[in-house]
């Protein structure tokens, strides 16, 4: 799935010119989360650079979603800092696009894929300018390039979990971000959407974008991404895949459990 | 000329002004509502009402007045008061939700009881009438009343077209609008208030016993009809207007009637008409809907029975019969014993399936029972069906592991879900297997001859 050419065009030169310059997208400086006293991040520390496919990954309970959703201000720091692009998240929200989990949402709200993804300009309306013809283009544009192009007038409640997904997805694309976080966006869907996602991710690399993304799967983090954050609560490592995404570092994240998932991952890659 | 006519020419001036009132009050509660029902605080604006009325009360023993601005000024205060304890008790207390809305509600209900009883003992308070904004009495609002009600009813009508944007967000996908920088938590908090402003200007018309369902159910009643919020929240509007009209109706009628119920009462019988004939949403059209939906699947099932019958005699010849076996047909017993159909069922299936064209007449066999042949359209449209159905076992086995006599999808929907390049590859594993139906694997159409199979003649998806 191509990001269309003018799209591109145009959401680059819209985009902020400091974050090129920026090597490190997201500095998460010795962050913890703790709520009701029971920690759920103990003193993160990590940087992401930019420019990168980014995968957080780590068992149930690690904090993955929880580390997306501090980047993103959403929950309070307990203690630490997060900078987006050398700068507070107060500075550049505009230049960050969030992609949630599809859970989070009520899919029998009245609303079609279209009006979802025109939410992803909201952010650059003020209380009460009205939504313009060329925030209608975007969005459209956005529908068209994760391959939603025909479903703009569909009701989000009759489209399948692939397709939702994607329609999140072209919503955070619609808000023209520099740097775009990802819950679990493979999570569930089928495969052709799968190859729909991993399309765009990827042209939206090579548009110079960062993406981070909290993955599930762990045998597909070394064909999908470039970078890996390894997570338990505590960071385990963090680094390019081909150094850091070893059997080592798998162990030490996900404990004694590797033995059920590598049983598991043996019996995928006989069946298919 | 009777009361009820005279209502309906609207010939008083009187019972004009209240019922615009009443109507302007219906639709800003309906519209409103909308965006209620959405966030799933129905709940929330009738502890509202209700805690509304030791405000009523305390309002008229402290200033000794009847003049509805300050009753409604002395009831909102207690309604905040209310949803304020109610947030705390949620907060503070390990109290769950359900059991914090009941008891803020009935204390202050309990309470208000209380002072309504002292009010009615008190001389001044005998004739006030204010056990009319228990049950609602229109009939009862003067002009000034009307006006009041009524402008506060465009002033919510007014804010709420203004932040649409930012209430439809609040209501579908509030932690997006946080990430995107919208304070979410104001938004929320204008909107809880603009449904308390609304709730005590509706108290005279509907009452506050009632007046959640003027926020609920019209809403509730507009969702059947469509599936675009706008057009949800206009239906909504005009809804809530008829239940309005028809209760002020009422009070013009019979001076005694409250006109909460009545207007309840219409409320409840446009939403139960919406609940049964509107198409798309509406129980009879989804009846309508399920029943075609199994009468089609009981077709295709037949179809696909009756080939695979076929290619099970195919496969296994018999001295001397060959190509003879096909113009035989299949018996009805064979049908019935290879998917459990009835007898009757099986006859009504047949029925059809002769008139559409599928099926003929084979003859009787020895034996006296009728048996069946499929025609050569047929026979084209079983092969497709039975090609679609085995491609969807094979993807659903092999790559999901379900077990074969779970799979039971609907057979045209394959080619909507699967990619191209998946549906050929499992396409080559059914011809390996010699599982595709002959038909397809040529373009010419089917012969009731022994066809030569080519090795993969472009089969189409």
């Amino acid at each position: 799935m191509k990001y269309p050419m003018r799209l591109l065009h145009n959401l680059a030169s819209s985009a902020a010119t400091t974050d090129a310059a920026q090597s490190t997208a997201v500095d998460v400086h010795d962050v913890t989360v703790a709520y009701h006293r029971k920690p759920v991040l103990w003193d993160v520390d990590v940087q992401i650079p930019s420019g990168k496919l980014v995968a957080i990954v780590g068992p149930n309970g690690a904090g993955k979603s929880t580390l997306l959703k501090a980047m993103l201000g959403l929950v309070p720091l307990t203690s630490g800092r997060i900078d987006i692009f050398g700068r507070s998240l107060h500075e550049t929200r505009s230049l960050v696009g969030y992609v949630p989990q599809r859970e989070s949402v009520d899919w029998d709200f009245p609303i079609d894929a279209l009006g979802v993804v025109l939410m992803g300009r909201y952010g650059r309306l003020g209380w009460l300018r009205r939504v313009t013809r060329e925030d209608r283009e975007v969005a459209r544009a956005a529908l068209a390039s994760v391959g939603m192009g025909d479903f703009a007038q569909r009701q989000i409640g009759q489209l399948s979990g692939g397709q939702q997904q994607r329609v999140f997805l072209a919503r955070a694309l619609a808000q023209d971000a520099s740097l775009y976080l990802m819950d679990e966006p493979f999570a569930g869907v089928d495969a052709s959407t799968e190859e729909a996602i991993l399309g765009v991710l990827r042209s939206m690399q090579q548009a110079g974008k960062t993406v981070v993304a909290v993955h599930h799967d762990l045998q597909t983090v070394g064909s999908y991404f470039d970078h890996v954050v390894l997570l338990n609560m505590r960071l385990v490592a963090s680094g390019p895949v081909k150094s850091t995404f070893t059997e080592t570092n798998l162990q030490r994240t996900y404990g004694g459990r590797l033995t059920v998932l590598d049983e598991a991952a043996e019996a995928l890659r006989r069946g298919v | 000329m009777s009361d009820l006519t005279r209502f309906i020419l609207l010939e008083d001036y009187n019972t004009r002004i209240v019922a615009l009132g009443c109507m302007v009050l219906g639709a800003s509660c309906g519209a409103l509502g909308t965006f209620t029902l959405l966030r799933g605080r129905a709940l929330v604006a009738d502890t509202l009402s209700h805690a509304s009325l030791p405000g009523v009360c305390v309002a008229f023993l402290l200033l000794g007045t009847r003049e509805l601005p300050l009753l409604l000024l002395g009831a909102l205060v207690f309604g905040v008061l209310g949803v304020l304890s109610l947030a705390w008790i949620r907060r503070a207390t390990p109290v769950k939700e359900d059991a914090a809305l009941a008891i803020t509600l009935s204390v202050f209900f309990g309470l208000g009881i209380c002072l309504l009883i002292s009010v009615q003992h008190d001389p001044r308070g005998a004739h006030a009438g204010l056990e009319g904004f228990i049950f609602g009495k229109a009939a009862s609002m003067v002009r000034a009343d009307v006006i009041t009600s009524g402008c506060t009813a465009l002033l919510v009508l007014l804010v709420l077209l203004g932040g649409w944007r930012w209430f439809s967000l609040l209501c579908f996908d509030r932690s997006f609008g946080d990430a995107i920088g919208r304070r979410m938590g104001a938004i929320d908090l204008l909107l809880m208030a603009l449904v308390c402003v609304c709730t005590v200007a509706a108290l005279p018309a509907v009452g506050l016993v009632m007046a959640v369902a003027l926020l609920t159910i019209p809403p509730a009643a507009a969702r059947f009809w469509t599936d675009r919020l706008n057009v949800m929240c206009g239906l909504s509007a005009l809804f809530g207007a008829i239940a309005g009209y028809v209760g002020a109706g009422a009070s013009a009628v019979a001076r005694d009637l409250s006109t909460g119920p009545v207007i309840v009462l219409s409320c409840a019988l446009i939403f139960g008409v919406s609940m049964l004939i509107a198409p798309g949403r509406g129980v009879l059209a989804r009846g309508l809907v399920r029943l075609r939906m199994r009468r089609r699947m009981a077709e295709q099932n037949l179809l696909r029975a009756i080939y695979e019958l076929d290619e099970q005699r195919a496969n296994k010849p018999s001295p001397g019969a060959s190509d003879l076996r096909q113009e035989q047909g299949v018996t009805l017993d064979a049908l019935a014993l290879k998917r459990s159909w009835s007898m009757a069922q099986l006859d009504v299936l047949i029925t059809r399936a002769t008139r559409a064209g599928n099926l003929q007449d084979a003859g009787t066999t020895g034996v006296g029972t009728r048996s069946y042949r499929l025609t050569s359209a047929g026979r084209q449209a079983a092969a497709r069906l039975v090609r679609a159905h085995r491609l969807w076992e094979l993807f659903l086995i092999e790559q999901a592991r379900i077990a074969p006599d779970h799979v039971d999808r609907d057979a045209d929907a394959i080619e909507h879900v699967l990619p191209e390049h998946v549906i050929a590859d499992l396409e080559r594993q059914l011809i390996a297997e010699g599982r595709l139906p002959r038909e397809l694997l040529l373009d010419m159409p089917a012969s009731p001859h022994a066809i030569q199979r080519t090795s993969n003649a472009g089969v189409s998806a």
